[in-house]
């Protein structure tokens, strides 16, 4: 563990061990920084660059950004989450994200963060891509309209073998995730759950499982995302 | 003549969901026609906008060519145009229909549906002056016209629609509340 | 097939880094990478099936299905286009009676399109079985169509569409240098080791600061100085370093590495192994783009003749201790390779999604390692720097800019092809030198640089005014910018982006939206504001590919405005101009069988 630096977040001094993802670090410091493909305890991916900060007058991802000396954070700028409202309005425009047929709408991080961004219309056009809903395995599913292309799931999740059940395939717009035939046989509930559960989205789904909070009482019915630092 | 603001509302491809949210004000419906004067709307079962609006409520994005002739004499006779729910803003539901070809849906629904493979033997998808064609796919209403703003939910919430349109037709400032800003 | 499987796999030790070496050899073998192909490697490999599958399906080289017995790649850049493109693809259709992205129903052949193939001063061009064949015509086209149905070879093929004063620069080949201009540094007088025998008796340090005071900058666009570079790298303690050579040359409109690694290989190779005796290395991976595969003998020759000179090897001049050789690695068909840790991901088997740095390359880079990236240019430049000294380098060029700068030059001009020329040459003595008139616009840098207007042609070419990785289009007044230019370079970005950001991702896609919109008149005067604003919401992107995928249009909008003012018609801001009711009702109107 590193020893103890002080860095500045929008001015605020702060206070993490040298290293400390810089997501983390401001969590621990009761600064929200908003993510999407980061998840803790599996290694940040820099992909949906929704955590932009300035450090050091330098736009990077916070989630791949390690704390170190007297680093100078901005945050919460009108710039970055101006920014951080478009990573939205993108992810929303280029999917098919019809959230009244969701079995996450309540619980999606995706439209968590639309929530507290206020995103009444995405400022891009609605693209209506054809995607596939992969229905084949026992106990998951995979809706790849709502996908976001985070990773979560290919990071964060591997059989008892440590061998992968979800990886990528094509590239560019066509990115979509892939569930190994092998690999997922016989997967646990619980490994079902965990995959549904790392999915920000409800792009993976337990079967026979959903819509089982009732509204008013879902994760982000009442609180924004973020709201409890 | 009246100071009242004039409104008038529609549903295009929507499920009158929204229209349904707006009568959920409940009693302040009577404070609400108290400010504004209903021209076309279901409510009054007015069918053709009869004099310039201030403010057009709409439901429901197009999925036919009559939705677009709609939306057009909205835009052209109201000042102010509101995409009230999903469907006006992003198509909503019927919207689902945007990644699958047209002709695959109509076969679906007249010629390979359960429902239709019996009755239509003469293998008929309809077409005629007298119905509306359907759009290649269902366009969000700004997609069409130049809309104002947007009212997310599905429906919105009442109490959404009551302080927004409050606002707008006292000219009182507006904020969306965290609790009624839905998608759902 | 199975045997053959296995067997190649073996001669890469099983290791699952060298999946893109695994897959190319057993396309190559069996023609395509069928499921069950995948299947047999994935279990061999001990990994998932989705694993080797997420590889096989970000590179477009990579076949899931057949694609014919030949299978012919067109090129469709923008200068392509320019001469007559389109023509020889008509040609291509009807004499094969298929359309693009279709194989015949015998298997025989496959006709495919792919971007820029590095041939710009020869177009239009296509690769055929790893071979290239420039300067087609439709007559040619339905030459090659009417000898692959005959079952002509490759190399009969070739010989009937070669022309009488062709002066192929291989083998085997009709490609043509093409080299116009030579300068002090790349093409000239060279004699291969004599560097590297000067370099024994230097410490790597003195290596490096002869670099940093010849301030030489890398090559390939960004202009990194190769002496700091080369600098972090030995200063990293590890037993195990690598120096790779980029040769990944993807970026539309550029061809010179083809050229220097044709006409100059040993340069380059001299150069590596500079390198590495700077930073303490022993492993070189020349990371050579797929569409150059056609060079593969000739390249693994030039090495043997290399290792049997002592200029690679084990003791290399006869310095105990001094051991370093350098491998071929191919790339599999994707732009974003160019980018150094892109090209890293993908040399280890993997799809080429750019890195976050840091770490950097340089302190963590191919298998974790220390590893040094340079441009093929770079490490030519090297050989001289050691040969002449810093002195003589820095007398060349301009005050930030040292050195020489090698050039491709294509579009509407006379002598398209390669020149070396000095920094700080202006845009005007390059295109006067080339041959150009009537220029409506240079694009600098390709597809990801900036498109200049007739009034910024006094600039110059210089890391401080117009940097460049070196390719110049230039566009006569007869082309429609937007139509053969912008939009081509749009759906480029949106093809090779690699999907991992979401601006990028979304963005390079819905800007293809917006741009045909534009040119079909449909567009209005919103639609070029929100793109302006987007120029700042692509500069979060990861890599340069993101930062500079909406440039195309961008550097247009602000430098040929009128261009884009005469497309918005819309009169009425109520409406959208981007709906059209008649085009909506055209689908219904054919199925219900209306006029």
């Amino acid at each position: 563990m590193g020893t103890f630096v002080k860095f500045y977040i929008d001015g605020k001094e702060c206070i993490a061990r040298h290293g400390t993802q810089l997501v983390k670090a401001a969590c621990e410091n009761n600064i929200y920084i908003p993510t999407l493909c980061n998840y803790p305890g599996i290694p940040p991916k820099g992909a949906c660059r929704i955590c932009a900060v300035i450090v050091n007058d330098k736009a990077v991802t916070a989630c791949t950004t390690k704390v170190s000396e007297s680093i100078v954070v901005h945050n919460n700028t009108p710039e970055l989450e101006k920014f951080r409202k478009s990573v939205v309005e993108m992810l929303l425009s280029e999917g098919n994200h019809f959230c009244p047929s969701c079995e996450k709408s309540g619980t999606c991080e995706l439209q968590a963060l639309a929530y507290r961004y206020r995103v009444t219309v995405s400022g891009f056009p609605y693209m209506f891509p054809f995607r596939e809903i992969e229905a084949w395995h026992p106990k998951l599913m995979k809706d790849h309209n709502r996908c976001i292309q985070c990773k979560r799931c290919i990071r964060g999740i591997k059989n008892d073998q440590r061998k992968s059940i979800f990886a990528f395939g094509k590239r560019g717009t066509h990115v979509e995730i892939n569930i190994d035939h092998d690999a997922s046989e016989g997967i646990s509930d619980e490994l079902a759950q965990r995959s549904m559960d790392i999915c920000p989205v409800g792009a993976i789904l337990r079967k026979r499982k959903g819509f089982d909070v009732p509204i008013g009482r879902r994760k982000y019915d009442n609180k924004p995302i973020g709201s409890d630092l | 003549m009246t100071d009242k603001k004039i409104i008038a509302t529609i549903s295009l491809a929507g499920c009158f969901g929204c229209h349904m949210s707006l009568l959920d004000i409940d009693e302040r419906l009577l404070e609400f026609i108290e400010l504004v004067e209903f021209n076309r709307s279901p409510l009054t079962d007015i069918k053709k906008i009869t004099r310039e609006c201030d403010i057009g409520f709409i439901e429901g994005g197009c999925c036919n060519d009559e939705n677009v002739e709609n939306l057009i004499e909205f835009r052209k006779h109201c000042k102010v145009l509101i995409s009230v729910g999903e469907c006006a803003i992003m198509g909503g539901i019927p919207a689902i229909r945007n990644t699958i070809p047209l002709k695959e849906c109509l076969e679906e629904a007249y010629l390979n549906a359960s429902t239709t493979i019996k009755s239509n033997d003469k293998k008929i998808i309809p077409g005629d002056p007298d119905i509306p064609k359907i759009l290649d796919r269902v366009y969000p209403c700004h997609e069409v016209v130049k809309i104002d703003y947007f009212l997310p939910g599905c429906p919105p919430r009442a109490d959404l629609l009551w302080e927004f349109l409050y606002a707008l037709v006292t000219g009182k400032p507006f904020e969306f509340k965290y609790q009624t800003f839905k998608f759902d | 097939m199975k045997h053959d499987i296995t067997s190649i796999i073996k001669r890469y030790n099983d290791d699952p880094t060298r999946l893109m070496d695994i897959l190319i050899d057993v396309q190559s073998a069996l023609g395509y990478l069928s499921d069950s192909t995948i299947e047999q490697i994935a279990k061999i490999l001990d990994v998932s099936r989705v694993d080797v599958v997420q590889t096989v399906s970000f590179y477009h080289f990579f076949a899931r299905a057949p694609r014919g017995k030949y299978t012919v790649y067109l090129n469709d850049s923008v200068v392509a286009g320019f001469y007559g493109r389109e023509n020889v693809k008509e040609a291509f259709d009807a004499a094969a009676g298929i359309k693009f992205g279709e194989v015949t129903a015998d298997g025989l052949i496959g006709l495919f399109n792919t971007p820029c193939i590095g041939m710009n001063d020869q177009e239009p061009a296509a690769i055929i079985n790893e071979r290239i064949f420039t300067k087609l015509t439709p007559a040619k086209a339905r030459i090659l169509i009417s000898g692959m149905k005959a079952g002509k070879s490759i190399d009969q093929l070739m010989q009937e569409v070669l022309e009488s004063n062709a002066k192929p620069s291989l083998k085997n080949s009709m490609i043509e240098n093409n080299i116009i201009k030579k300068g002090a540094v790349i093409f000239s007088d060279y004699i291969p080791g004599s560097a590297l025998k000067k370099v024994l008796n230097l410490s790597s340090l003195e290596v490096i600061n002869i670099m940093k005071n010849a301030a030489l900058r890398g090559r390939g666009g960004a202009g990194f100085p190769t002496g700091m570079k080369w600098d972090v790298a030995r200063k990293i303690h590890s037993r195990t370093k690598y120096i790779f050579c980029n040769a990944d040359e993807g970026e539309p409109g550029t061809f010179k590495d083809r050229v220097i690694l044709t006409a100059m290989p040993k340069l380059v190779f001299e150069g590596m192994a500079l390198a590495a005796y700077a930073v303490g290395a022993r492993d070189g991976i020349f990371y050579l783009r797929n569409e150059y595969r056609y060079m593969r003998e000739y390249l693994e020759g030039v090495l043997k003749e290399m290792r049997a000179d002592r200029l690679l090897g084990t003791a290399i001049c006869g310095k105990k201790g001094f051991d370093f050789d350098v491998r071929i690695q191919f790339g599999a068909g994707a732009y974003v390779c160019g980018e150094e840790s892109a090209l890293i991901e993908s040399a280890e088997g993997k799809r080429g999604e750019p890195r976050d740095r840091p770490p950097f390359p340089v302190e963590k880079g191919y298998l974790q390692k220390p590893t040094v990236v340079n441009n093929v240019e770079t490490f030519g430049s090297v050989v001289r720097i050691i040969q002449n000294g810093a002195a003589w380098y820095n007398g060349m060029g301009t005050e930030h800019s040292k050195g020489t700068k090698v050039l491709s030059i294509s579009g509407d001009c006379a002598n398209p092809g390669i020149y070396e020329v000095e920094w700080g040459f202006s845009v005007n003595d390059i295109l006067k030198m080339a041959g150009a008139e009537d220029v409506q616009a240079v694009q600098i840098g390709g597809p990801s640089g900036s498109c200049i207007a007739p009034n910024e042609f006094g600039r110059i070419l210089a890391y401080e005014d117009l940097a460049t990785g070196g390719s110049l289009i230039i566009i006569g007044k007869n082309r429609d910018l937007l139509k053969d230019v912008v939009l081509n370079f749009q759906r480029f970005f949106a093809d090779e982006s690699c999907g991992s950001c979401v601006p990028c991702r979304a963005l390079t896609v819905v800007c293809v939206k917006l741009m045909e919109r534009v040119i079909e008149g449909k567009a209005a005067k919103t639609d070029l504001d929100d793109m302006i604003s987007w120029a700042e919401i692509m500069k979060k992107n990861r890599c340069g590919l993101g930062q500079t995928a909406m440039n195309p249009v961008i550097s247009t909008i602000k430098k040929f405005r009128e261009l884009y003012d005469k497309k918005i018609t819309a009169k009425d801001e109520r409406f959208n101009p981007g709906f059209d009711l008649k085009s909506a009702v055209s689908d219904y109107d054919a199925i219900v069988g209306e006029k």
